[in-house]
């Protein structure tokens, strides 16, 4: 059989990198969190903060290692999969990454070792501070590498010779034009998820009566950074959208389904729902709001812009992914303002922690966040197509040499791997919510027992649960 | 000479040295965290494994750091010779990295799980020793050349599997085992420590003879390789590196016996950098070998001064808060230090 290498090549990498994005994002918006704990706990000396912080660490531990592991087989990727790529590009996206590595991977992961194991080693203030140094990082990686993404999908400050890109000024290639507002809404985007992971969390115990204390905490926490951010992040994605406009119109016209304007017809409309059609380039089912399109992209009534089909066929990106990936997205993004505003009505009204109907379906929210920025994903991504670097390299040019089989090998064992390695980590990650902070109120054991054993775990599992397991 | 040619002369070598520093630390220091995962099985009990765990359990992700400065590096400063190597080793590198995801969840994981915990015994096992091995085998599929035309990787995707290559990965994984009973011997007391150092005497002379073969191999097996060793006036001065091998192992195996804590894990150290510095005496300036040098293969000046300044600034401050976490975790690990 003839395996199709770009094919393969395209699945795996949206397989790799979409398992791999769900843990940064998490840890991301996790060690930010912990971060303020700390310093919450520093400034206050309220100890429910410090329980809070050494419980969320323990889980930001498991997230943190599956990301890494993750994020190692990416940036290996590109030499890998898309070696002709590396060849045009390099020259550019290079640095990119190697200033991501020296100003972002090894600053996390070097104080990520005093963040986890130095409680009992360092005092008080530099541990804050190792907290503050692994959220900064995280961020810092962030930035480096939506910055290379960002000039793929619009490339700005090099000039390309004999079909090889190069550098003339640095400054316009990391803040090109679409970069300043994807970051912003990829930073939001973390925070947001995080903060319904621990609403979810938070809202789990309150419904099982359990830690009071510090659930109700976790919930005031998260509910008033959704109420903020939710609504910032619907502004910020509609003015990346309008940037978008301007510099990837096709990948618009396929978000909102818009094939051409009708001569005579005035104003674009909202499609909310239909299905689109390639072949007969147009929608089948189509449900739309007249006029709204113009109003949101052109900021008025009338106001058109460039339909797909005045673009040739080749220069087309598939039009179903992103249509139904934007709605997903933005459909998540408006139930996320609702929840926010919901919860901070409830807290006014100092009701929220009776409120049955809003805390047991809050339990349930945690995936949210990571839908939307998946969904999100696919948008950017597939819009971007059909090139890999929009007008300097087309995605069938960037493959490497490599054969089918051995692309169709690695993926196996990529959804092998990945399938069982990272659903125990999510395993894991629920035990650990299961168990709760009470784990992390325990005291180091004494000094005087022999060196180098650890008592926990020399005394057996079942002693161990005995003493992690809160009394249910 | 105006002064870009200069450039294009010199920026290059600079940027290899860099990278085979990156590469040297990331082999010392991975490389014992590594060999702590190969003899994981040999230890007698559970508490034994938390104790050998926990003695790299706050470096390793930082040790791992390395190897994407390393494929990072080659990707900033010889893009093409990345896009050359990375289709040529495609399976290999792809089985290091898988190896390494397994190893990698395995220190988290195993704190977490209670009845499984046997379970990621075996994954850091595994995952340990395969991303060793497949390492070795990356470096003898390295040394030995790849096929190339029009300046892409032209050959099939089993060139790399030849006997050199396998022994190589052989030989990987007995020096991380020997660099990992060194640390253990110096990081570790009590029984931990005895039977590290009684691995360690006999994962020295096997070293060694895998050094030895290697040795004798490449020159026999490349021609180019034995042109730049075997030829007067390089003889002369290439001659000591055989000779200071020798003497260090045997200063090694005295401290060992002598029960020496420190000097062992140093003396291993030095041991590593002889061999990987008799590696690159062989291959320099090639990048790609047999035909490919560093100056085919180099990404433009203006993107290797920007990520030069950037390096010069940012790795001595990395360099220095490397080290100041490997201060406070210094001395024995001591009990409850897995604990977070
Ligand atoms: C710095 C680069 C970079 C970054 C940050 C991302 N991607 Fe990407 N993506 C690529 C670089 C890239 C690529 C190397 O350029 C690919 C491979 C083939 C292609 O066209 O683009 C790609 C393809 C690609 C595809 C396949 C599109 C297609 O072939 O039709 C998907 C679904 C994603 N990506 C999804 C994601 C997700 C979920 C990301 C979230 C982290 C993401 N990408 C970040
Ligand atoms: C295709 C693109 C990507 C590549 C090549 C890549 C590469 C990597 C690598 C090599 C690591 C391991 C670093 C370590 O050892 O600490 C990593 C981890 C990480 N990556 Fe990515 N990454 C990509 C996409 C992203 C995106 C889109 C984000 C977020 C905006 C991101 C954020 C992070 C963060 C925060 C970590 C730290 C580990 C963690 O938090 O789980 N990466 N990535
Ligand atoms: C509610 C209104 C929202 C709007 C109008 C919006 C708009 C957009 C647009 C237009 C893009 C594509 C940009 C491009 O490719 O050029 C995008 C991408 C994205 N969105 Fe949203 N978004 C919204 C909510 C959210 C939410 C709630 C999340 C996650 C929590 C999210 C996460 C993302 C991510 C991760 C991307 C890909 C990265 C990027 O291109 O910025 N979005 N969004």
């Amino acid at each position: 059989m003839d395996f199709d290498p770009i094919i393969l090549a395209r699945i795996q990498f949206a397989f790799t990198v979409s398992f791999h994005v769900i843990f940064p994002a998490f840890t991301i918006g996790l060690s930010a969190y912990v971060a303020t704990l700390e310093v919450l706990w520093l400034v206050t000396g309220a100890e429910r903060y410090h329980r809070i912080a050494r419980f969320f660490t323990k889980i930001f531990a498991v997230s943190f290692a599956m990301g890494v592991v993750s994020g190692i087989v990416l940036s290996y990727q590109f030499g890998t999969n898309w070696s002709r790529f590396a060849d045009v590009a390099g020259n550019v996206i290079g640095p990119l990454i190697g200033y991501e590595v020296l100003t972002a991977f090894f600053l996390e992961a070097t104080f990520l070792g005093i963040m986890l194991f130095g409680w009992n080693r360092v005092p008080k203030g530099l541990h804050v501070f190792a907290s503050l140094a692994v959220a900064f990082g995280t961020a810092t990686s962030a930035f480096w590498i939506l910055s290379a993404n960002s000039w793929m999908q619009f490339p700005a400050g090099h000039e390309v010779r004999d079909g090889i890109a190069y550098p003339v000024d640095w400054l316009q290639v990391i803040f090109n034009p679409t970069f300043p507002l994807r970051f912003a809404h990829m930073v939001t985007a973390c925070y947001l998820t995080t903060a319904f992971v621990v609403l979810a969390v938070g809202a789990r115990y309150v419904v099982a009566n359990r830690y009071p204390e510090d659930s109700r905490t976790m919930i005031r926490m998260a509910l008033g950074l959704i109420a903020i951010l939710a609504p910032v992040q619907a502004f910020i994605g509609d003015s990346h959208g309008l940037v978008t406009l301007q510099h990837q119109p096709a990948k618009i016209a396929a978000i909102e389904g818009h094939w051409e304007n009708e001569p005579g017809a005035q104003g674009v409309p909202l499609v909310l729902f239909a299905i689109p059609n390639e072949a007969a380039e147009k929608n089948d089912y189509q449900i739309a709001i007249p006029h709204l399109g113009s109003v949101i992209l052109t900021h008025s009534w009338d106001g058109t812009f460039q339909g797909l089909k005045s673009f040739p066929a080749e220069d087309r990106p598939p039009v179903a992914i992103p249509f139904f990936a934007f709605r997903i997205m933005v459909g998540i993004g408006l139930l996320m303002i609702l929840i926010g505003w919901a919860g901070q009505f409830l807290l006014w009204r100092r009701r929220l922690f009776d409120t049955d109907w809003f805390l047991k379906p809050a339990q349930y929210v945690w995936p949210l966040g990571f839908l939307a920025i998946i969904s999100g994903w696919f948008v950017t991504e597939v819009g971007r197509q059909p090139w890999v670097a929009t007008g300097i390299l087309r995605t069938v040019d960037a493959i490497s040499p490599v054969h089918g089989w051995a692309v169709a090998l690695t993926l196996a064992l990529f959804v092998a791997v990945y399938g069982i390695v990272f659903s125990m980590g999510i395993y894991y990650i629920n035990r650990l919510i299961v168990r709760g902070p009470a784990g992390s109120s325990i005291e180091p054991p004494p000094r005087d027992i022999p060196p180098g054993n650890r008592p926990l775990a020399a005394a057996g599992h079942a002693a161990r649960d005995a003493i992690i397991k809160p009394a249910e | 000479m105006d002064i870009s040619a200069g450039m294009e002369l010199y920026l290059p070598v600079i940027w290899a040295l860099l990278l085979a520093v990156a590469i040297a630390m990331y082999v010392v220091l991975d490389g014992f965290d590594l060999g702590i995962g190969i003899l994981f099985p040999f230890a007698k009990d559970e508490r034994e494994r938390d104790q050998m765990m926990n003695s790299v359990a706050p470096f390793w992700d930082g040790n791992e750091t390395w190897l994407i400065l390393g494929g990072g590096g080659l990707l900033v400063a010889f893009p093409r010779a990345y896009a050359i190597v990375m289709p040529a080793l495609y399976l290999p590198v792809i089985f290091m990295l898988l190896s390494l995801v397994f190893r990698g969840v395995a220190f988290e994981f195993r704190w977490v799980a209670d009845t499984s915990r046997f379970l990621w015994n075996i994954a850091f096992t595994g995952g340990s020793t395969l991303a060793a091995f497949f390492q070795g085998v990356l470096l003898g599929g390295f040394v030995q050349g790849l096929k190339v035309e029009n300046g892409a990787f032209a050959g099939g995707p089993l060139d790399w599997a030849t006997p050199f290559a396998l022994l190589c990965g052989l030989g990987v994984v007995a020096g991380y085992a020997l660099i990992g009973s060194a640390w253990l011997v110096m990081k570790t007391d009590g029984a931990t420590a005895a039977r590290a150092r009684s691995h360690a005497l006999r994962l020295l002379p096997a070293v060694l003879a895998f050094m030895a073969v290697v040795s004798v191999w490449t020159p026999l097996a490349f021609p180019r390789i034995a042109e730049r060793w075997f030829t007067t006036p390089n003889l002369f001065y290439l001659a000591p590196v055989p000779l200071v091998t020798l003497a260090l192992a045997y200063g090694v195996w005295r401290w060992l016996a002598k029960g020496n804590e420190y000097l062992p894990f140093l003396g291993v150290i030095g041991l590593f950098l002889l061999g990987y510095a008799g590696i690159g005496i062989s291959i320099f300036p090639n990048l790609v070998p047999p035909s490919l040098t560093v100056w085919d293969t180099a990404a433009a000046p203006a993107s290797q001064i920007f990520m030069l300044i950037g390096t010069i600034f940012i790795l001595p401050l990395v360099l220095c808060y490397v080290a100041f976490v490997y201060w406070i975790f210094r001395g024995k690990v001591r009990e409850g230090d897995g604990y977070h």
